[in-house]
């Protein structure tokens, strides 16, 4: 029988606030919105990657290998294939593609096809259907952009090394490539009948080989990976199956989706603010309702259901609005994150998501409102008589549990949005230490303020700052939600500006900007002549010596993997094959952090000089020359070596002996030519090796010029014009922070929301003030001064604190994670900080329009009462 | 109906003991009107508020209708005033955000929820009342709609909507002028006599004190004169 005068007086009350706890509801509509838009989104991502997986690999079974596949590999194909089990091959390299109308050069992804490839899903071609008659003649499918930096159109010729093709049609969709990642090379599609042609698969090019099988089931899959799994590893030749690259992609997209979940519950997290400050503000102004109602009988509990049936109803409403909010922007996803898409995706309803956000929403708004709410269940009868009467604390272990319950709600939500539960611990003690040093900070600021306002300033300034104290004042409030909008942006800008600053550091005037990568031995001198002849500098030309490890201390590579016991060394520590280089000095990327680096003019003995490398040895098992290396710092930590151990490498079939000799720590975020390891001179003088030779120009002209040139002369060398990788980087970078932007803007957006509504709140006693004021002589115009000096700090304030601490957070990981130097960008901040006051001023006024409209009559009426 | 023995009351305030009301006894029969009197701050509100149960005293019982009520925690007490007991407030205390009918209707329902019982024709009851009071046509104001004598009279329906035993009127024409005073006083008056409540009133208007059939005079937190219950 309690429940129907319950709900009656719930829906009664609710009744003259039911705006401003609509604002309310929004701002945990907004946090909702964001969770549920991303769940659904991240929902449907894995539908669509489920339902193309096998087109993702255009296969069951990819076979991959860096070097040409070994004779054991090609007959284990050709012995696997038969009738069920079809095979077919894509041989893949980087290449310059000359357009022989325009005469434009460009790196390109030159893929060249053998067989059926794709057996799963389809190639997409513009004009349609062009994918089946690719082997059929010298026919070539380029993306759109390779089309546009050729300054080529379709039906033209391209050059690729010797060859030249006709270029057949567009590349409109191709399953399983994410856009990012082939925004620096265009995909060049074309038979594999003419890669010899090219002339392009010699030594130095970084080719790879692929072969995709088709089984007709899956059982004979398993068993030829199971039986043939060492051999394969063995071999050094990488697979991967459809459903491991199904689940890649699921995993990459489900950490991406999940990370900005996580920006979405900060939102939430505001929301929840936003509900506390409100359901505070109302509670106070419910204080008498409650005191008769108390008089009148009615129970500590029942009054405290009415009003916390209000607050569920005020989470349903949010909850509700959110989910439609979110839909509409789960449709705007795909766009949004369409570089990084491999599949198409197509936007349904996902009602786990649907249902996890009203059922959060709600959550979200009790547990936020059980604290101010507890304020009901103290309320004297007595009240209703004397109103000064001071209502008893709520006892601590209420209030005790009712913040524990917005804690540990919090920590369950980071938990569940993150990818593990280590990460969401570490967000939530994250998000609470960020909390409580914003609060702490707004604290510390307003105090200062006012410590530091002159005693002689002008009466409506002290006024102003005096309201910030005002008694109820939503002053912290405040400053936590306006902050932490501010505080994730400055973190976001501050990331993004330090890693561009760092990119566009390499583009200044001392810095190469066009690479040539593949320079033959013999090329050399003639690359090097052709460059000067364009009237630009050699900066510099580097040797690249690609080698293997073949014994670490004098032990084989294969017995180190095999032997279980012990620390584990990283599998690709051991087996993948290094760029290696040998130099007489350091270069300013580097800094030598333990041994010592050889001197100019190292020593050789005399009666050495027949030791050379390029030659076997003179006896085997005969003491080889051992030369000095250094090695990078981490890499050797992952070998487990230190100064004075020894690495034999296998430098294209030849064992050369070595001893490491100092550790470098290497900056890899410069646009540097930067190697693992580095050989003293003489070591690898006369091993096969091609070189990389930089130049600069201002001109993007002369850059392309020279690059045309070069691929007429010697095609097989690659140029890669930095600027492009700039923008590519850019925008990629830009991209990313700009979803990140996206889903902090869900909280900048509760946080004016927060700051409308606790304005709205206290418009009552701000009318009554604003007259008074009026009726003892103030104008307007000093109202309004006073209003905006009050907002205006606000906002300074909340934006000070976010900046402080968004730039330290920022900060920190700039210098740790990324590990690149730290610059506050000190004039945007300023911009964001004042953009931050003046919008704060702004949305405080316009809230505030009426206060300073009512006449001063209203004063013998309002404080009559 | 109403017994208070030994009552005394103290607040803390800035750290001090303040002894508001000292050795208060006195008996209301059924169906009496007592007015209790004084200046400013000689303990009347306080000593509504222990009769009616809203506060606990220092010292001393009170019991309502045989019930002693000092043993009673706050929410049994709350369904003691549910079952007997009336309020009409010196500031009216509607509830803002209901209107004048859902206002008179606030006891019924609180009792109906507490007590389980159907109270049949509460609607009835309650458009009636308003309609004794003179309000026949604003059941469906809201107090911010109403004049302050009006928002009395409301308060004054709601007060005996539940048919309560005793009724406590704390100043109720203190911030009404004399002539709106003087209405809402003829209605209380009426109403008490037609319902056959026990009336107690706290007032420094002497007119008003004057309908009462007994007059308790406080000064300084004592009961300084007082003629006993008079038959009638």
């Amino acid at each position: 029988m309690k429940l129907p005068f319950i709900l009656a007086m719930a829906r009664r009350e609710s009744r003259a606030s039911r705006r401003r706890l609509g604002l309310y509801a929004g701002s945990i509509g907004l946090g909702v919105a964001a969770l549920v838009s991303i769940n659904s989104f991240r929902a449907n991502v894995t539908d669509a990657i489920h339902a193309e997986s096998r087109g993702l690999l255009g296969a069951d079974l990819e076979l991959r290998s860096t070097r040409p596949f070994p004779a054991p590999i090609q007959e284990l194909i050709d012995s696997t294939v038969s009738g069920d089990i079809i095979v077919s091959y894509v041989t893949n390299f980087a290449a310059m593609a000359l357009a022989v109308d325009s005469q434009r050069t460009h790196l390109v992804d030159v893929r060249a096809v053998e067989g059926t490839y794709p057996f799963y899903g389809t190639i997409e071609t513009e004009p349609p259907r062009h994918w089946t008659q690719l082997q059929s003649a010298r026919n070539a499918l380029v993306d759109p952009a390779v089309l546009v930096q050729l300054d080529a159109a379709v039906g033209d010729t391209i050059a690729i090394g010797n060859a030249w093709f006709t270029i057949d049609g567009l590349l409109s969709k191709v399953p399983g490539d994410v856009g990012f990642l082939t925004a620096l090379g265009g995909r060049v599609y074309i038979a594999a009948a003419y890669l010899e042609e090219t002339g392009l698969l010699g030594f130095g090019s970084r080719t790879v080989y692929r072969a995709f099988f088709k089984f007709a089931e899956q059982r004979s899959l398993d068993s030829f990976l199971a039986t043939y799994e060492d051999l394969l590893r063995t071999e050094q030749v990488r697979y991967e199956t459809a459903t491991e690259r199904e689940q890649d992609f699921t995993n990459v997209l489900d950490l991406m989706a999940r990370f900005l979940g996580m920006v979405g519950l900060i939102a939430l997290l505001l929301g929840g603010v936003g509900v506390a400050s409100a359901v505070h503000v109302f509670v106070r102004g419910k204080l008498p309702t409650v005191a008769i109602l108390r008089c009148l009988g009615a129970s500590q509990q029942m009054v405290f259901s009415i009003y916390l049936l209000q607050a569920v109803m005020l989470g349903v409403l949010g909850a509700a609005s959110g989910v439609a909010l979110g839909l509409v922007v789960q449709a705007s996803l795909p766009d949004l994150l369409h570089d990084f898409l491999p599949v198409e995706i197509h936007v349904s309803v996902e009602w786990p998501a649907i249902f996890a956000g009203l059922l959060i929403g709600v959550w979200v708004a009790v547990m936020f409102a059980l604290l101010p709410l507890l304020t009901v269940r103290n309320i004297a009868p007595l009240q209703a008589l004397r109103r000064e009467f001071e209502s008893a604390r709520s006892p601590g272990v209420l209030r005790f549990s009712a913040h524990a319950a917005v804690v540990l709600t919090m920590v369950a939500l980071s938990i569940w949005q993150a990818p593990d539960l280590a990460l969401g611990a570490a967000f939530a003690v994250a998000l609470g230490s960020t909390t409580l040093l914003l609060w702490l900070s707004a604290w510390f600021l307003i105090r200062t303020t006012r410590r530091l306002l002159p005693r002689k300033a002008s009466y409506v300034y002290r006024q102003g700052i005096a309201n910030l104290y005002r008694p109820h004042n939503q002053t912290v409030a405040i400053t936590l939600a306006v902050g932490f909008g501010v505080f994730l942006i400055t973190t976001v800008y501050v990331v993004q500006g330090s890693l561009l600053r760092q990119i566009s550091l390499d583009a200044t005037p001392d810095r190469p900007n066009l690479v040539l990568f593949d320079v033959q031995k013999d090329q050399r001198d003639s690359v090097e002549s052709l460059i000067l002849s364009h009237g630009l500098p050699i900066l510099s030309t580097t040797p690249i010596v690609p080698a293997r490890i073949s014994q670490l201390n004098g032990r084989n590579v294969r017995e180190i993997l095999s032997d279980t016991s012990g620390p584990r060394v990283p599998r690709w520590a051991l087996q993948r094959e290094y760029s290696n280089t040998y130099r007489d000095s350091l270069v300013d990327s580097e800094k030598l952090v333990e041994g010592a680096w050889w001197n100019n003019g190292y020593l050789r003995q005399e009666g050495e000089k027949e030791q050379q490398v390029g030659r076997p040895p003179a006896q085997p098992g005969a003491a080889a020359h051992v030369y000095r290396i250094s090695v990078e710092q981490q890499l050797a930590r992952d070998l487990r070596v230190g100064i004075g151990d020894r690495i034999t490498w296998d430098v294209q079939g030849v064992q050369i002996e070595t001893e490491v000799a100092n550790l470098r720590e290497v900056d890899w975020a410069r646009l540097n030519l930067n190697f693992f390891v580095v050989f003293e001179p003489g070591a690898l003088d006369d091993a096969p090796q091609t070189f990389v030779t930089v130049t600069r120009s201002e001109s993007a002209i002369h850059r392309a010029e020279l690059q045309r040139d070069l691929v007429l002369a010697f095609s097989n060398v690659a140029g890669i014009d930095l600027a492009v990788v700039q923008e590519s980087i850019d925008s990629i970078l830009s991209t990313v922070s700009f979803a990140v932007r996206f889903m902090a803007l869900f909280s900048i957006v509760s946080g004016l929301i927060v700051l409308g509504g606790a304005v709205a709140t206290s418009r009552f006693q701000r009318i009554k003030e604003s007259v008074l004021l009026k009726t003892l002589g103030g104008r307007g115009r000093q109202i309004r001064q006073i209003l905006l000096t009050e907002y205006a700090m606000l906002g300074l304030l909340a934006g000070l604190s976010g900046i402080l601490l968004g730039s330290a957070a920022g900060g920190a990981f700039v210098a740790f994670a990324l590990e690149l130097s730290f610059h506050p960008p000190t004039l945007p901040l300023i911009f964001i900080w004042l953009g931050t006051a003046a919008l704060t001023a702004a949305i405080g006024l316009a809230s505030s329009r009426d206060v300073f409209r009512k006449p001063p009559l209203m004063v013998l009426r309002e404080m009559g009462e | 109906m109403i017994v208070a023995e030994g009552l005394e009351q103290t607040y803390t305030s800035l750290g001090r003991p303040l002894r508001v009301l000292t050795d208060i006894n006195l008996t209301v029969e059924p169906e009496g009107f007592v007015a209790i009197v004084g200046p400013s701050g000689s303990g009347k509100t306080t000593l509504l508020g222990l009769l009616a149960g809203l506060d606990r005293p220092t010292a001393g019982r009170v019991a309502l209708d045989g019930q002693d009520i000092n043993p009673l925690d706050e929410d049994e007490r709350a369904r003691i005033r549910a079952e007997k007991v009336g309020f009409v407030f010196q500031n009216f205390q509607l509830i803002p955000t209901l209107t004048a009918l859902e206002n008179v209707l606030v006891p019924v329902e609180l009792r109906r929820a507490l007590s389980g019982s159907a109270a049949k024709g509460a609607e009835e009851r309650a458009r009636n009342l308003l309609g004794r009071v003179g309000l026949g046509d604003r059941l469906h104001h809201y107090p911010a709609q109403l004049s302050g004598g009006e928002q009395q009279r409301v308060a004054l329906a709601r007060a005996f909507a539940n048919e309560p035993k005793i009724l406590f009127a704390d100043e109720p024409t203190g911030n009404l002028d004399a002539e709106t005073g003087r209405t809402v006083i003829d209605s209380l008056v009426q109403l008490n006599n037609e319902e056959r409540t026990t009336l107690v009133l706290v007032t420094h208007d002497t007119e008003l004190a004057s309908h009462a059939s007994r007059i308790i005079r406080l000064s300084g937190g004592r009961i300084v004169e007082d003629p006993g219950s008079r038959p009638g």
